[in-house]
């Protein structure tokens, strides 16, 4: 069942960031993502575009894979195994929601939010607040999704951590909630090539 | 690795022990980790010389993100060592997206072209040909 939520999951982000391909395709011009995400939290603005990013890519990477160890440990009923790499997954899944929160925040003081645009298309004229407005939308909605990922995870690690599993013979639940993370994790290198890349 | 379960049943599939490969995954994290680098390295490339050109970059970096997101279904979400028919109930109706895709853009770039054509103000307003003393113009003041 947890694939037909995702089929369904994949649409509606399928369908947002096909009406911002639309309304890109329909603009004359578009700011430039090397420009607009090229800070790091204390070094501040650097020449590096993207390496923020790049490090937030690595960790759901990462926490993507620390999900799989688990699920392998599940399959082998090691409790312990289970566990650790649950823990390891939520604290990942933090790390992400942390650096989101940062970006939000550094792109809020530079101007940026629902409504407002500061920055300049790439050819030098106007942009319009489109940008900004998909942008907000669409991570703060794959944010979320991360959000509820984080806590099934934690739900899963407490079941666990009580022995619901182990007395249930079979740790089927860490797996349907590992397929929901890998789909963040999915969903998160289309939101990465949409607007960060393309 | 390729053990598909042709004769068991959905209780099959989740019996088999040895599923879960651990060089299998960590090979998978790599790829994906080298992919990443090549599309950044890629990127900064593009910002710093502007060498590969940008339409050829586009297309690099779509055909990366499809190979990223295959990796992750394939082998993260397990879904390569499924039974068939789950993977074709999954798969079949995922190809609508390339029509969503390709309809929806095919618009957007319908849109731009009519706007071009008969709101010449908008034309005015987003192409950059425009004389930079004219950039604070206010929106309707005729110049």
């Amino acid at each position: 069942m947890m694939w037909y939520f995702l089929m369904s999951d994949a649409f509606t982000f399928g369908a947002f960031l096909i009406s911002y391909g639309t309304v890109r395709f329909s603009s004359n011009s578009w700011p430039d993502p090397n420009y607009v995400f090229r800070s790091f939290p204390v070094i501040g603005e650097m020449d590096i575009p993207l390496a923020f990013v790049s490090l937030m890519t690595f960790i759901l990477i990462m926490s993507s894979v620390t999900m799989v160890l688990a699920v392998a440990a599940g399959h082998a009923n090691d409790k312990k195994g289970v566990i650790k790499w649950m823990l390891w997954t939520i604290l990942g899944g933090l790390a992400f929601l942390g650096c989101q929160a940062w970006e939000w925040t550094h792109l809020y003081h530079q101007g940026a939010w629902w409504g407002r645009n500061p920055f300049d298309n790439i050819d030098g004229t106007a942009a319009s607040t489109n940008f900004t407005n998909f942008f907000f939308t669409i991570t703060g909605f794959h944010g979320f999704h991360v959000f509820s990922g984080v806590i099934i995870n934690i739900i899963m690690l407490i079941m666990t951590i009580k022995g619901v599993f182990e007395r249930r013979g079979h740790y089927l639940m860490i797996e349907k909630a590992g397929l929901y993370w890998h789909f963040v994790d999915l969903v998160w290198v289309f939101v990465f090539t949409c607007f960060y890349l393309l | 690795m390729e053990n598909t379960h042709h004769t068991g049943g959905h209780a099959a599939a989740h019996a088999e022990e040895h599923s879960f490969d651990k060089k299998a995954i960590w090979r998978t994290f790599w790829i994906l980790l080298i992919i990443t680098i090549v599309e950044l390295v890629l990127a900064i490339l593009h910002f710093s010389t502007g060498f590969p050109p940008k339409l050829l970059l586009n297309g690099t970096f779509i055909i990366l993100t499809l190979a990223k997101a295959f990796y992750i279904i394939a082998e993260f979400m397990h879904l390569r060592h499924e039974i068939r028919n789950m993977i074709m109930t999954i798969a079949v109706p995922a190809l609508l997206f390339i029509w969503f895709i390709a309809a929806f853009l095919w618009d957007g770039d319908s849109y731009r072209n009519l706007r071009n054509r008969y709101d010449p103000y908008h034309k005015e307003q987003s192409m950059p040909k425009k004389a930079p003393e004219h950039e604070g113009a206010k929106p309707g003041e005729l110049h």
